[in-house]
């Protein structure tokens, strides 16, 4: 029976958190994802869950405490933002090269510094490289689904991947949306009742030994086994949304198009943004302009021959990044976009545009001047920055 | 988006703008429609002028940014007005709800705002006489509920008696104080 609700997104996600019932979870506050393991926490207190709740010293400590968990067998999950993430990135690919499936809730926020609360994707697109798998949320719904489904994706066997959830801080995290919740029983049937660890520390039955030092003989093959396991993850992903779309009725996929197929004009952003985006392709499309947006829902792994298919027939193409690489070259969406799109015979003209760092606004006007823009595309420079001062 | 309607709640930090925006949107939500709420997030201090914003729309809601021009808002604290711009964005033919003794035509010239619909309603008088403390969100929430439009009288009280019941389940005194707190503000709140 499906219950409407009204949660913000760090309400949906702490929802999720107490249906998937973790054997652990290990966390330490940090704005704007704090209350999601707050809230969690008093489901422990509450004895709603069965959970073992570390209270960490540190986000170094909870990834670590996490990565213990995981390789004991349990069934592990965490959350942070910001200096948070940053603070476990030595400990990321650890998770991921021991293949535990630790899921984690990670709402996106600048990095400091200057030091700033709002979001931004700053966190999480540093984090790129590190063998997680990683899910944007357009909306509290899209949170709440995705954290659920990110727990089937994680413990496939086939990957056996950590994997990271994100919602956009404050705007979604602190935003009360309406929601469909599904019904604890279904949850659990989805994910299973427990995790079914192939090789854990805890199976007495077949001992194994787990973090070993791994020099020239084997650590290639090991890194390359990530490797190989994130390729495999763009079908896992896919499998778990059709059966989730079967049973619930909401249907994801890798990339997301609104009005895409004869679009002409093209937005392509991650997240939030893409809700207003929405309403500017609506208008466009009301004034004659063949406007469309593609949501990039999953970008580990890449899903590059998808956005070069759904690219393909376009004219010009904005992409959005709501980070900078500092590379001078344009911000992390864009330069996998463009590489992805190389080997295409005829290609759309691409533009990259740098926003809403640190929380700064995207509004309408925005998106109307971006749409403008890829209408006289060859005017354009290559990377801008919306709505900086000069 | 074009029978989306946006509100800005003006407070100070403590006043219940942002739990305000949150019963709001979930009392719309509760009678069908699609909703927002969210608050305002910079240094918050106990006393500071906050602000917290709902959308409410028959149909889903995907925009994202911030609200700029809302075609209402409800000020639950006067002192506010002179030092925020409590009108700042509102267009034309908006309407403004203020908590206070003063007449609308009085905050009209006090704001200066020919071109605006202003309301007006003692929330502060009504909450402390139905709920024993001043707490003027709550009486608003009647006040917005009848200025707006949006929420059918009958099904609000009937949604807020049951929210407040299952909230309050040993003070059955609470929720009588707050259900005639948003009665009274809606019979008594006034415009023009």
């Amino acid at each position: 029976m499906v219950k409407v609700v009204a949660k913000t997104g760090n309400e949906a996600m702490a929802e999720a958190m107490r249906q998937i019932n973790p054997d652990v979870v290990a966390a330490y506050p940090i704005t704007p994802a704090t209350e999601i393991v707050m809230i969690f926490a008093k489901y422990v207190a509450d004895g709603l869950v069965d959970t073992e709740f570390v209270a960490v010293e540190s986000e170094h400590s909870a990834m670590s405490a996490c990565v213990g968990a995981s390789a004991a067998g349990g069934r592990v999950m965490t959350g942070t933002s910001s200096q948070g993430l940053v603070y476990m990135y030595e400990i990321l690919p650890i998770a991921s090269s021991l293949r535990l499936p630790i899921v984690m809730c990670d709402v996106n926020r600048a990095i400091s510094g200057p030091i700033n609360i709002h979001c931004d994707h700053s966190d999480t697109m540093a984090a790129q490289d590190f063998g997680w798998i990683q899910m944007f949320s357009e909306n509290s719904q899209e949170a709440y689904d995705g954290l659920i489904q990110a727990i089937r994706i994680a413990e496939d066997p086939r990957l056996r991947l950590p994997t990271m959830v994100t919602t956009d801080g404050f705007i979604i995290s602190h935003c009360m949306d309406k929601i469909e919740l599904l019904d604890d029983a279904d949850v659990k049937n989805f994910i299973g009742a427990e995790r079914k660890a192939a090789d854990s520390l805890l199976n007495l039955d077949k001992p194994v030994t787990i973090g070993l030092i791994d020099l020239q003989d084997y650590y290639f093959e090991h890194r390359c086994q990530v490797a190989d396991a994130m390729k495999n993850a763009k079908q896992v992903i896919l499998e778990v949304a059709d059966e989730f779309a079967k049973k619930f009725g909401r249907k994801y996929g890798l990339i997301d198009g609104y009005l895409l197929d004869d679009a002409e004009y093209v937005v392509v952003a991650l997240g939030s943004t893409c809700g207003t985006a929405k309403v500017v392709v609506d208008e466009m499309r009301a004034k004659g302009v063949k406007a469309g947006l593609l949501k990039i829902r999953v970008f580990r792994p890449f899903p590059a021959e998808e956005i070069a298919a759904a690219l393909s027939k376009a004219k010009a193409v904005a992409i959005l990044d709501r980070s900078d690489t500092w590379s001078a070259q344009g911000g992390h969406v864009f330069t996998e976009v463009r590489s992805g799109m190389f080997d295409l015979k005829a290609r759309p003209k691409m533009i990259n545009y740098i926003y809403g760092l640190g929380g700064r606004e995207i509004n309408l006007e925005h998106l109307r001047q971006v749409f403008g823009d890829l209408q006289n595309v060859d005017k354009q420079p290559l990377v801008q920055y919306l709505g900086v001062r000069e | 988006m074009d029978n989306t309607v946006e509100i800005r709640w003006h407070g100070r930090g403590g006043q219940g703008a942002k739990t305000a925006a949150l019963l709001f949107g979930e009392a719309a939500m509760s009678l069908g429609k699609n909703i927002q709420a969210f608050p305002e997030y910079g240094p918050e201090r106990m006393g500071a002028p906050v602000a917290s914003f709902n959308r409410i729309s028959s149909q889903p809601i995907n925009l994202h940014c911030s609200i700029t021009n809302p075609s209402l808002v409800v000020v639950l604290d006067p002192t506010l007005m002179g030092k925020v711009d409590v009108t700042d964005g509102i267009p034309k033919g908006g309407a403004i709800i203020v908590n206070t003794m003063m007449k609308p035509a009085e905050i009209k010239k006090q704001l200066g705002v020919a071109e605006l619909k202003v309301f007006t309603v003692d929330a502060s008088g009504i909450s402390k006489e139905t709920i024993g403390r001043e707490i003027p969100n709550t009486p608003m929430l009647g006040a917005l509920a009848k200025v707006s439009g949006l929420l059918d009288y009958d099904m609000m009280i009937k949604d807020m008696e049951k929210k407040l019941s299952e909230k309050f389940k040993n003070k059955p005194e609470i929720v009588k104080g707050n259900l005639e707190a948003i009665k009274r503000a809606y019979n008594e709140v006034h415009g023009e």
